[in-house]
């Protein structure tokens, strides 16, 4: 049998993998490398899967992924630094049929936004959050954030993160996996194509979560920031298998639906 | 039983050389170019075509979505 060439493999019919629909022909302006295009990727690929896109509403947030609206073909609201869950909120009361989700990285959900993201997902706002946490600030510079590991060194903190002056990092999945308004809250990593599949699963779950108005999603993806470290993306993904993740494990951590909390409700006041 | 045969395009102006691609490919089938695309990239290509499964492993990791796969099955004839 006569070898296959390369011009018959390469034909429509024999096409597995390619660009979603959804994503528009910008290229990303994002560092070579970098986590944020895998998962844009990935929601696009969910929401044509699920057929939603004239459905679904994104709320970027402020830092690298703030015009993500150039790269998805859905709708897009701008929010303020780190209020993207509140604006999501709003939209989301507003037309209650619509998949409405934030993307936001550390430095907005898990600093400046702390206040806004864990009201948001105390009050169970059916909205799908997804963080992107690569232990820095990533559009200004590499300056050290409240995610940042202890030791590492950022252009804030040449030393080293140093626990008696700078404090713990903080893992805002535990905490906010202990609040009853959570429906699905689970830690992810795109840097193999065994995470990038599991990743996918996790987002297309909480979008159908998002329909079922069982309380809100909540995704983090541990991610690198290769420019902000300072190393190259390959070494980036080894590093951060290496040192993240035993601080920030992956897996689920709740599963299920926002609690009902009926064995607190209480009696009216008799006045 | 039947061999698969794979092969995968490479948007060359798109990618930005991250070397991601050519980590996760179990073949070793892609690399990066000698050459660099108008950007100033060393963009990745196909080094050893013939090896390629289409297994999706480097378009599933590419954060530029640059990568498209194609898969074959060729049915092996028994002698």
């Amino acid at each position: 049998m006569a070898e296959l060439q390369l011009a018959d493999i390469i034909k429509p019919e024999n096409k597995v993998y390619g660009k979603s629909k959804i994503m528009t022909d910008t290229p990303l302006h994002y560092c070579y490398g970098c986590s944020h295009g895998v998962v844009h990727k990935l929601i696009a690929e969910v929401i044509e899967e699920l057929d939603i896109q004239e459905e679904t509403v994104g709320v970027a947030p402020v830092g690298c992924s703030v015009m993500m609206y150039n790269y998805i073909d859905i709708d897009w609201m701008e929010a303020a630094h780190g209020r993207a869950p509140a604006v999501a909120t709003g939209y989301k009361r507003v037309n209650p049929k619509k998949y409405v989700f934030s993307y936001q990285g550390d430095g907005d959900l898990a600093a400046i936004g702390t206040a806004e993201t864990m009201h948001a997902v105390n009050r169970g706002e059916n909205i799908v959050m997804i963080f992107i946490n690569n232990a820095t600030y990533g559009m200004t510079g590499g300056q050290m954030a409240p995610t940042t590991m202890v030791g590492q060194v950022t252009s804030t903190s040449p030393y080293g993160r140093n626990v008696d002056i700078n404090g713990y990092p903080l893992r805002i999945t535990e905490l906010l996996a202990m609040l009853p308004g959570a429906a699905y809250v689970t830690r992810q990593s795109v840097h193999t194509p065994a995470n990038v599949r599991k990743c996918k699963k996790a987002i297309r779950k909480a979008f159908e979560n998002s329909a079922k108005n069982i309380g809100t999603s909540f995704i983090e993806v541990v991610s690198t920031c290769n420019s902000g470290w300072k190393i190259d993306p390959v070494a980036a993904n080894q590093w951060m298998e290496e040192n993240m993740f035993p601080f920030y494990p992956l897996g689920d951590l709740k599963d299920g639906e926002r609690d009902s909390f009926e064995q607190f409700s209480v009696q009216k006041l008799k006045k | 039983m039947a061999k698969v045969r794979g092969a995968v395009v490479v948007d060359q102006e798109c990618c930005k050389g991250c070397n991601l691609c050519v980590v996760a490919c179990p073949e070793n089938v892609l690399g990066l170019h000698k050459e660099v695309n108008s950007k100033g990239y060393h963009y990745s290509h196909m080094v050893s075509p013939e090896n390629c499964i289409g297994c999706m492993n480097c378009g599933m990791v590419c954060p530029d979505s640059c990568i498209t796969v194609y898969r074959v099955k060729v049915p092996v004839e028994q002698d």
